[in-house]
């Protein structure tokens, strides 16, 4: 029986009048892999930021666990703890070095010894193969080195759930492997993660599940098979012909 | 009397002259400091009476509110000139040090408080570990400024009688009817002053700086 880390019912998110997505269902089960696709604009970085309660949704609950995390007086502080993310643009915090980044939740959020600190977050880096560069600072590394870096500032906290929204679309596309790359390891240990991205070789490789979203409303979902073979509507199979044409002649121009 | 002595005499006014920079700066940082923070953090109410301390008090000149703090404040609370003119230049430079610190804060990216926050730090905490770090670095070459303005601004304390570098240049000048000569001997005096405070501010500046290949 699997179990669920990540339970969204009937979740709606406007701005004024612009609704950005409405009614959504969705479950994270343990261990799984979720990858959402769909066009830009249609919600799926802000359904991020509303599991990690980085924006409030105006309506509908999120449980992580058993625990409620939409219900008022929730410690948002404690929530953010237990859910990584890892952002398009890195957000690594530029004064300090890599080492620094991956350590500072320790210390301040986690109140670890700056030693076991050091220890744990050098752990990390080695995770995603940056043990050489603890000492350098964001703007030495390259983007796919601070992308990793944002990956291990992320693991440290030990989250249930890892998100990432668009972690490679920075990239150039000679970076965007060894970013992937440690993305697929993650879901191999069993890490729960929520993707959002482009890369379809990713979805259809490392997916459990693929859920396309368009204009604020989940289309369809299913396993990669499913959706990629023979996807139950039209606009599934049209969109995910075109970002494949189009992600494919993009990585054939970068040869 | 020679250049020499015109140096020594006036120079030993520059105890008072640094003592003054020394209580007005700090002041003027910490009280500017604060009124940022709320200026930028605190919610509209605040922001607003913020906007309002900045404009009043970068409406008046120093001097004016030197005087208005030792002639009126000062009876009731027994101030020295010495005490009412380092602060009232410090509330006048609280005024543009919280206008520096503002630009500070808001130069570094709201992005950078959302990862912080993201991790699980509290808003309180990522300001103070995140952006308050790179603020300071954005702030100092502006900072170094505003401390030069201070050093020549504590000139006005003269005004009140404090024998500060000023002071005991038109006193010798008068003494000896070489004002040209005591006049130039406190340009000097002062140059230096400011001269060393932007130099080391400046190897602040760089020694702070983060790290980047370009």
């Amino acid at each position: 029986m699997p179990k669920p880390i990540l339970t969204i019912k009937n979740l709606t998110k406007t701005y004024g009048q612009n609704v950005i997505f409405q009614h959504l269902d969705l479950t994270v089960n343990e261990g799984d892999t979720i990858v959402i696709i769909g066009p830009s604009g249609t919600g799926k970085s802000t359904l991020l930021r509303c599991i990690n309660l980085l924006t409030r949704p105006n309506e509908g609950q999120i449980w992580l666990d058993d625990l409620e995390i939409t219900a008022k007086g929730t410690d948002e502080d404690q929530v953010r703890q237990h859910i990584g993310m890892v952002f398009q643009n890195f957000l690594l915090f530029n004064h300090l070095t890599a080492l620094g980044n991956v350590k500072l939740g320790l210390t301040k959020v986690k109140h670890m010894s700056d030693e076991a600190a050091t220890e744990k977050a050098m752990r990390e880096l080695s995770r995603v193969g940056l043990a050489d560069r603890a000492d350098h600072y964001p703007g030495q590394l390259s983007g796919g080195q601070q992308q990793r870096v944002g990956i291990a500032r992320a693991l440290a906290m030990d989250p249930r759930v890892m998100l990432f929204d668009e972690p490679t679309s920075a990239l150039d596309p000679e970076l965007i492997g060894e970013v992937l790359e440690v993305m697929r390891q993650l879901a191999l240990d069993g890490m729960t993660m929520m993707v959002v991205t482009h890369e379809m070789g990713f979805a259809r490789e490392v997916a459990d599940r693929i859920v396309f979203m368009e204009k604020g409303f989940i289309v369809e979902e299913g396993s990669p098979d499913e959706m990629f073979n023979h996807p139950k509507f039209d606009r599934t199979r049209e969109f995910l012909w075109k970002i494949t044409e189009l992600y494919g002649k993009k990585e054939k121009d970068a040869e | 009397m020679d250049f020499g002595q015109f140096l020594s005499y006036i120079g030993s006014g520059t105890v008072l002259t640094v003592g003054v920079t020394l209580i007005a700066l700090p002041a003027g940082l910490l009280i500017g400091t604060i009124l940022a923070l709320l200026y930028v953090y605190g919610g509209k109410v605040a922001a607003r009476a913020m906007n309002l301390y900045s404009t009043v008090f970068r409406g008046i000149p120093p001097v004016v509110l030197l005087f208005i703090l030792f002639f009126a404040v000062s009876k009731g609370i027994n101030l020295s000139a010495f005490w009412a003119g380092s602060l009232s230049l410090g509330v006048v430079s609280s005024a543009y040090q919280m206008e520096i610190v503002r630009g500070a804060l808001l130069s570094v990216s709201g992005d950078q408080l959302m990862a912080a926050r993201a991790v699980g730090l509290s808003r309180l905490q990522a300001i103070r570990y995140v952006v308050l770090p790179q603020a300071v670095r954005l702030a100092i070459p502006p900072w170094s400024n505003e401390a030069a303005i201070v050093i020549k601004d504590s000139s006005l304390v003269y005004a009140l009688g404090v024998p500060e570098i000023l002071r005991r240049a038109q006193l010798i000048g008068a003494s000896s009817q070489r004002y040209l000569l005591a006049y130039l001997s406190a340009a000097v005096i002062y140059f230096v002053l400011v001269y060393a405070t932007t130099r080391l501010l400046n190897l602040l500046e760089q020694k702070l700086s983060i790290p980047s290949n370009p």
